[in-house]
């Protein structure tokens, strides 16, 4: 356990249960700050979209005894929270009998997959372009070239994703632009359905990839500068070392470690955006089921995606804070 | 400016004229001239372009804009409507004008109170240190982990937006942990700056110590982050009314893009009716964070000095 002290350890436990905590009390309380109750609430919003409600009246009793809303608010809070430690989200409004359980198990690996993938693309892409925009011996015409990969850099996601959308999906008709997968596969491991399924994530991949890669250019470049002048460079130069390894073993290596820092903390903007580029290209993961629960009125659905979404990010971040230590050994985490 | 054709050696004495001033980075004024464009074609605009044009069923439907040869899908472009029209009779040079200073005008209070709200807690952390430092970093770390585009979304799919100022209040909530840890981050390097001790030595009081000593030395990294958290804000609600979530009536930017995805004018080739509102958002970002990047480089001298060998 290098560096990885039991201090550290259960301040950043505690901290990824606060998250998880703080996200999941306003999840609660915020229906409850609505005017009248919760389910009264939803079927407001029901009537209001569909005319009039059947049997409200009873719609009503069934889902305040199914939710335990006779009880006082404490209680009603502690059995919230024992239901979302357990997964037990409840059941979607717009589809009964389904489990919002279910539902949310059915998109997480769409939205896992496309967003790994992209994400790692982009960090690895945006930094490398980064080292280079600050390394000295980078040719002339790089140092021209490189900078045009940034334009993108302050355009949110799905803009950059209805752009694309518009010249590969309407002009040149290159790419599918809906959906996950094609018609008529059968799913499983088998090659059609799988070159389908990447075929239909590559404008989703690369509307994130191309609005994120120029982020971690940014900040990679700043570091590079920053660490340009250090002795150990200056040393490695010295013994003769290769360029390559001088660029990969001693600049970027160091560089890239507060950019894993950065990782960490935009995780749930990047999470954030990504939901939208998913409504947009009606990618079958959680952001397309989130609007989906919004146009529908969904609320325990809703509700259920946004817990989802914070406990995914949190763990996200949680991981990559305790693998730090070990990929920088600088790190100890002492007591001051 | 007059003075402009003054050789520079009889105004700097010491090679340091008044276009050295490092206020003059190009990055900061050329995003500056950005935000004032957008700006000055809402302040501007709606005083030659009727406002009303933006409702519902004020103009005829699906016109291309004006120079689009005509196209028998849609109506023949006609001069009246210069950026062409959508499909709910909306007048889209209308719809530009007066939604980009909406968008502003979220941005500005929602990253305004996070600011605020931010130096307050920053300050009240690096400062007292302690117990409290402990706990407004935990929270303030924990709030930035939270994917607040998710929640952001559940609040206001209860709360049905019906104007701006509640749009700006409920992003507002959660545009405050940024700065705060930024602002405590520079209250503690800040702190044992030489002028700082000096001024406790003094005998000057806490409150002046940080408002009147450290507060002007952190003034470009405010706004630079300022700059950066309204840009936040106005993607925020942009992202909130892209997905149906804002004010109805008088359409923003955001809410545009949402009736064009949801008639799909993408696939249906109108690209005046999305383009123009993305476009006049490009514009307002880009100029952001051009704004952000000047600012930062002017705060920090060592990056300046390296985007001048770049």
């Amino acid at each position: 356990m290098r560096g990885l002290t039991r201090a550290y350890l259960l301040r950043r436990l505690g901290m990824y249960v606060l998250t998880v905590w703080l996200g999941s009390t306003i999840i609660f309380i915020v229906p409850r700050l609505v005017p009248g109750d919760p389910v009264a609430a939803m079927i407001g919003r029901m009537s209001q979209s569909a005319g009039r409600v059947e049997n409200s009246a009873e719609i009503i009793n069934a889902w305040r005894a199914r939710f335990g809303l006779d009880a006082p608010v404490p209680i009603q809070y502690v059995n919230y929270l024992r239901n979302a430690i357990t997964l037990d989200l409840g059941y979607s409004l717009a589809h009964f009998p389904a489990t919002v359980r279910d539902m949310v198990a059915q998109a997480v690996p769409w939205t896992i997959g496309l967003l790994a993938v992209a994400t790692v693309i982009s960090f690895i892409a945006g930094n490398l372009i980064g080292a280079l925009m600050a390394w000295a011996p980078t040719p002339r015409w790089a140092k021209r070239l490189l900078p045009l990969s940034l334009t993108f850099t302050s355009i949110p996601y799905f803009m950059l994703a209805i752009l694309l959308v518009y010249v590969f999906g309407f002009g040149l008709r290159l790419f599918p632009i809906s959906g996950g997968y094609g018609r008529g596969l059968t799913l499983g491991w088998n090659l059609p359905y799988i070159l389908s399924v990447m075929q239909h994530a590559i404008l989703p991949a690369l509307s994130i990839v191309i609005a994120s890669m120029g982020y971690w250019a940014l900040g990679m470049r700043g570091m590079m500068i920053t660490n340009a002048g250090e002795d150990y460079i200056i040393l490695a130069r010295a013994k003769g070392l290769s360029p390559a390894r001088l660029f990969l073993r001693y600049a970027v290596r160091n560089a890239v470690l507060p950019q894993v820092t950065a990782l960490a903390l935009t995780l749930g903007s990047i999470v954030g955006g990504a939901t939208l580029v998913e409504y947009l290209f009606a990618y079958p993961g959680m952001g397309y089921l989130l609007y989906q629960a919004i146009v529908s009125n969904d609320y325990s659905l809703i509700q259920g995606i946004v817990f989802i979404l914070i406990l995914a990010t949190a763990t996200a971040v949680l991981i990559i804070d305790l693998v730090y230590p070990f990929i920088d050994p600088r790190i100890t985490y002492q007591q001051r | 400016m007059a003075v402009a054709t003054v050789p520079e050696t009889l105004l700097a004495p010491a090679g340091l004229n008044r276009w050295d001033s490092p206020w003059l980075n190009t990055k900061f004024v050329s995003g500056l001239v950005m935000v004032v464009a957008v700006l000055l074609m809402g302040l501007i605009g709606t005083r030659f372009w009727p406002e009303r044009l933006a409702l519902v069923a004020s103009s005829p439907i699906n016109l291309p804009p004006a120079w689009v040869s005509p196209n028998p899908q849609f109506g023949p472009p006609e001069a009246a409507h210069p950026l062409g029209t959508e499909s709910n009779g909306r007048d889209i040079l209308a719809v530009i004008i007066t939604g980009a200073p909406r968008s502003f005008q979220v941005g500005l209070i929602a990253a305004g109170i996070g600011m605020l709200v931010g130096i307050l807690l920053g300050f009240t952390a690096g400062f007292l240190g302690g117990w409290v430092d402990n706990v407004i970093r935990t929270v303030a770390d924990s709030v930035i982990t939270i994917p607040s585009l998710a929640l952001l979304i559940l609040v206001s799919s209860y709360v049905r937006v019906v104007d701006i100022s509640s749009m700006a209040l409920i992003l507002a909530a959660f545009s405050w942990a940024g700065p705060t840890r930024l602002i405590r981050a520079q209250v503690l390097s800040l702190r044992e700056r030489g002028y700082v001790r000096m001024a406790r030595l003094s005998g000057i009081s806490s409150f002046d110590i940080m408002f009147r000593e450290m507060l002007p030395n952190m003034l470009p990294y405010l706004a630079s982050s300022l700059a950066g958290n309204v840009a936040g804000a106005i993607l925020a609600a942009t992202s909130l009314e892209a997905l149906g979530l804002g004010p109805t009536r008088i359409p923003t930017l955001g809410m545009t893009i949402f009736y064009a995805i949801s008639s799909s004018a993408v696939l249906r080739g109108m690209w005046w009716w999305w383009g123009f509102p993305i476009l006049i958002l490009i514009v307002i970002f880009t100029g952001l964070f051009l704004m952000a990047i000047g600012l930062d480089e002017i705060a920090n001298p060592r990056l300046r000095g390296a985007s001048a060998d770049a």
